[in-house]
């Protein structure tokens, strides 16, 4: 790839930094990440979906489809806050840029990136979403792949007022890899934000999602699910801004953990002063089907205004014997029943996403990895 | 409610703001190995307590003030304290040798001291500024075998017990204020309740600053031995200063074999007048250890006091089936800043805790709550339920919830539920319309918000905590 560089490490963020207390990335330290090799037979899923296809981080027209709204890449700002971000942007060379405009439902879009190669290598791609006031998209988001790398998206949202975006992920890295996710979302007046991510793939796994409601009556939705085996690691980490009054969100993160997975939850609601008449809700439950695995919660709620509403929930537990033994006693046997239970746990974070291939696509998922564990 | 009466009730009134002019004892301003020594002489200490502080000390040296929490404060110049500070004459062998201004001190503060004290059936072990002044009820106490003596009496006359147990649960090495306590704290209570013994009436102790620029560092061990069980109150006032004062306590609980301990503190340290100066900056370290099998420990805060409240009473639940409880109240108003909670850590089967914490933010103040809930991989069965509300009562304040929960046992279950509101407007308009004053039906449901933990506090305490509730309030609802 052009101008390529690799990644400064020495960015990487350590667990002394409160926010990632939960993830330490010294694995990615004894690992040279090299230029991204091509990749030239994608395994392209059959969703009769417009797709944009990202190959080992790079555009591929080829297999993508021509969209009026999408533009050519724009470099990143040089300077970025987040420790994540800042690497992303010295190394950003590719994302997709998507920029819809006013009034317009641009309908449902594959943003489909696949990885693989001989050795380690990175890829940070930019991508950037606008929607123009009251348009729609539905973005819904594939990464998978095999071998070693270090996938490390940034995603910038901007939401004009009445706009809605939906947003879909379905992550599943090669589990060799580690996939480092930061999404940012500014949304306005009336706006909608609707998250949702499966973290299914990857060693090690983050998903970090700031969605900052700047404008009244603006909202908030992000769901997830982490489904995860083995030594697995994966972490969503949240933090939703209410800056502006009358702003409702809501998040309901799942984890389901086999094995020797860690599950990883922080979830930070602000609420600035002023935001009045905020309503968050915040959910956290996780299943620990293994007796070695660990799930790590840390739900915050900051609040600096006095006429709101909010409240989070959290539990850890394992599966409930009385449910599993009313199953059997129907005469389901014991896989089923188990598979049953998992799958009613996971519903409430799964209810919100509607669009009809999102949700087949996350219905596979899930029987897949529940298949395989 | 109309601005001016807002107004009027913002003077805000703490009573226990005088001072009690009696001579008292200093050593010089700042800390070092000299003044540590000086301590442990003044104490008639053994050497190995004074081993044990300087060890501590030189810990301190090495440690850097913890920036963690939420709260903020100019830079604590810890060479401009003083240290000891005690009244000058030397200590009382009984009630009337006690200095007649101390007491009137300790009456306008309500503590049943002399007579009233039999009444209430309390046992009190005051510590004024650094001394443990009088200690009431020894001898119904010691007919059960229970020593409740200050903790610099015990040095001397209990070596065994307080070698054995001191540091064990907070050790020097623990933090930064529990380093600074250990190398000079001056007195505190020690409480040992033998085996099988219930101790036979509440134990109390009342600590006050007095003295200007002195920072307190009392420091109490509390050992229930097998089957024991014991209640013990702690109360705090201090003068209304301009200067921010110190305050670093550190106490430790030890619950063995099938033993209770029921901690319980009402915290009204000055917090500073209505505009932020002055007031108590309270850093204190508490921790219980359940070590034997169904031992329980349960702490009961309410803290409405205090400029700063640095503070996370927890326990260490290693006994299996042991037990651990933490019902708290904080309520912070004008500029006072809490960050406080609890840590509950699992380590033994079948352990089970419980978090009740309820806080409230007025006026310009923060208020955080800060737990953690650690499931350990042995802790098969361990049970644990948290709920943390908080409510605002006006638009300039924080309120803010930062739980940590880890579990690394599937067995174990854990739950938590964290809420956040505003009085609400049907609740007020009920009770006004009883013909209750806005102030009186603020304090009304306040109360409400607050009754499981005040439930828990022995009686003469929750009278007291109500009220308590009642007067920090006073002038931040409109």
């Amino acid at each position: 790839m052009p101008g390529w560089k690799p990644p400064d490490m020495t960015a990487l963020p350590t667990r002394k930094l409160e926010a990632w207390r939960y993830t330490d990335l010294r694995p990615l330290t004894g690992i040279t990440f090299a230029t991204p090799p091509a990749l030239s037979a994608p395994d392209l899923p059959s969703l009769d979906l417009p797709r944009l296809v990202f190959l080992n981080g790079a555009a591929a027209p080829e297999f993508s489809a021509d969209l009026p709204f999408a533009g050519a890449f724009v470099p990143p700002d040089a300077e970025d806050v987040l420790p994540l971000a800042q690497i992303n942007a010295a190394a950003a060379r590719d994302g997709a840029t998507l920029s819809v405009p006013a009034g317009q439902d641009a309908g449902a879009l594959l943003l489909f990136a696949q990885a693989g190669g001989e050795t380690a290598f990175a890829m940070h791609p930019r991508h950037r979403i606008v929607l123009g006031e009251g348009a729609h998209l539905t973005l819904i988001e594939i990464a998978k792949g095999n071998g070693e790398y270090w996938h490390n998206p940034v995603f910038d949202i901007a939401l004009a007022k009445g706009a809605r975006l939906e947003h879909v992920r379905v992550q599943q890295e090669s589990e060799a890899a580690f996939s480092l996710c930061t999404i940012r979302a500014e949304i306005g007046e009336g706006a909608a934000y609707e998250h949702f991510t499966a973290a299914i793939g990857a060693r090690i796994s983050r998903t970090e999602i700031h969605a900052t409601l700047v404008g009244e009556a603006a909202r908030a939705d992000v769901n997830a699910v982490e489904l995860l085996r083995g030594t697995q690691h994966a972490d969503v980490t949240t933090i939703i801004r209410h800056q502006a009054a009358g702003c409702p969100s809501r998040q309901v993160v799942k984890a389901v953990l086999a094995d020797d997975a860690r599950g990883v939850f922080q979830g930070r609601v602000e609420v600035a002063p002023g935001a009045q008449k905020t309503d968050a809700y915040q959910m956290t439950r996780a299943l620990l089907l293994s007796p070695r695995a660990e799930m790590d919660i840390k739900p915050e709620l900051e609040i600096f205004a006095d006429d709101v509403k909010c409240s989070h929930g959290a539990t850890i537990g394992a599966l409930d014997d009385e449910q599993l033994f009313y199953l059997r006693s129907r005469g389901i046997d014991e896989l089923t029943a188990r598979a049953m239970l998992v799958r009613a746990f996971l519903d409430d974070a799964l209810a919100p996403v509607e669009q009809p291939q999102a949700r087949g696509l996350l219905d596979e998922a899930i029987e897949s990895w529940w298949r395989r564990s | 409610m109309s601005v001016s009466t807002v107004e009027a009730l913002a003077e805000q009134k703490y009573k226990y703001g005088f001072t009690t002019e009696i001579a008292m004892e200093e050593f010089p301003r700042g800390l070092s190995e000299e003044i540590v020594r000086l301590i442990s002489a003044r104490k008639g200490e053994p050497d190995w307590m004074l081993e044990w502080r300087l060890k501590a000390y030189a810990l301190w040296r090495k440690m850097e003030e913890p920036d963690w929490a939420r709260i903020k404060h100019p830079p604590i110049d810890y060479d401009d304290l003083y240290y000891y500070a005690a009244p000058a004459a030397p200590a009382p062998k009984s009630l009337d040798e006690v200095d007649p201004e101390l007491l009137k001190t300790y009456e306008k503060l309500g503590i049943p001291l002399n007579e009233r004290a039999a009444l209430a059936g309390v046992a009190v072990d005051a510590v004024f500024d650094s001394v443990s002044v009088a200690t009431t009820f020894r001898e119904t106490l010691s007919k059960a075998g229970v020593i409740f003596c200050p903790i610099s009496e015990a040095v001397r006359e209990h070596p065994e017990l307080v070698r054995q147990y001191l540091g064990t649960v907070v050790p020097a090495a623990d933090n930064f204020f529990a380093a600074l306590n250990s190398a000079v704290f001056s007195d505190g209570s020690f409480v040992y309740i033998p085996k099988g013994v219930r101790c036979p009436m509440e134990l109390s102790t009342y600590f006050r600053i007095n003295a200007r620029n002195t920072g307190q560092f009392e420091r109490t061990l509390i050992i229930a031995d097998d089957e024991a069980t014991v209640s013990y109150l702690e109360g705090c006032t201090a003068p209304m200063r301009d200067e921010n004062q110190l305050h670093a306590a550190v106490v430790e609980l030890v619950a063995l074999e099938g033993a209770k301990i029921k901690y319980s503190t009402v915290q009204n340290w000055y917090p500073g007048d209505e505009q932020g100066r002055g007031g108590i900056y309270n850093f204190v370290t508490k921790r219980g250890a359940c070590r034997g099998r169904n031992s329980k420990i349960s702490w009961t805060q309410v803290e409405t006091g205090s400029a700063i409240t640095w503070k996370y009473p927890s326990c260490i639940l290693q006994g299996e089936g042991s037990v651990g409880e933490f019902y708290s109240v904080a309520l912070t108003n004008n500029f006072q800043q809490a960050d406080t909670g609890t840590k509950m850590i699992h380590l033994g089967r079948n352990t089970t805790s419980t978090i009740i914490s309820k806080g409230i933010s007025a006026g310009h103040s923060n208020n955080t709550y800060r737990g953690l809930v650690k499931i350990m991989a042995g802790a098969q069965g361990a049970r644990n339920f948290t709920q943390c509300d908080s409510l605002l009562i006006g638009d300039q304040c924080g309120a803010h919830t930062v739980p940590y929960i880890e579990s690394r046992n599937a067995s174990a279950k854990v739950e938590h539920e964290a809420t956040t509101s505003k009085i609400a407007e049907d609740q007020l308009f009920y009770c006004r319309s009883r013909g209750l004053s806005q102030e009186d039906a603020v304090g009304l449901i306040v109360n409400g918000f607050c009754k499981d933990v005040l439930k828990e506090l022995p009686m003469e305490f929750a009278v007291e905590a109500q009220k308590l509730l009642s007067v920090s309030l006073e002038g931040s609802v409109g």
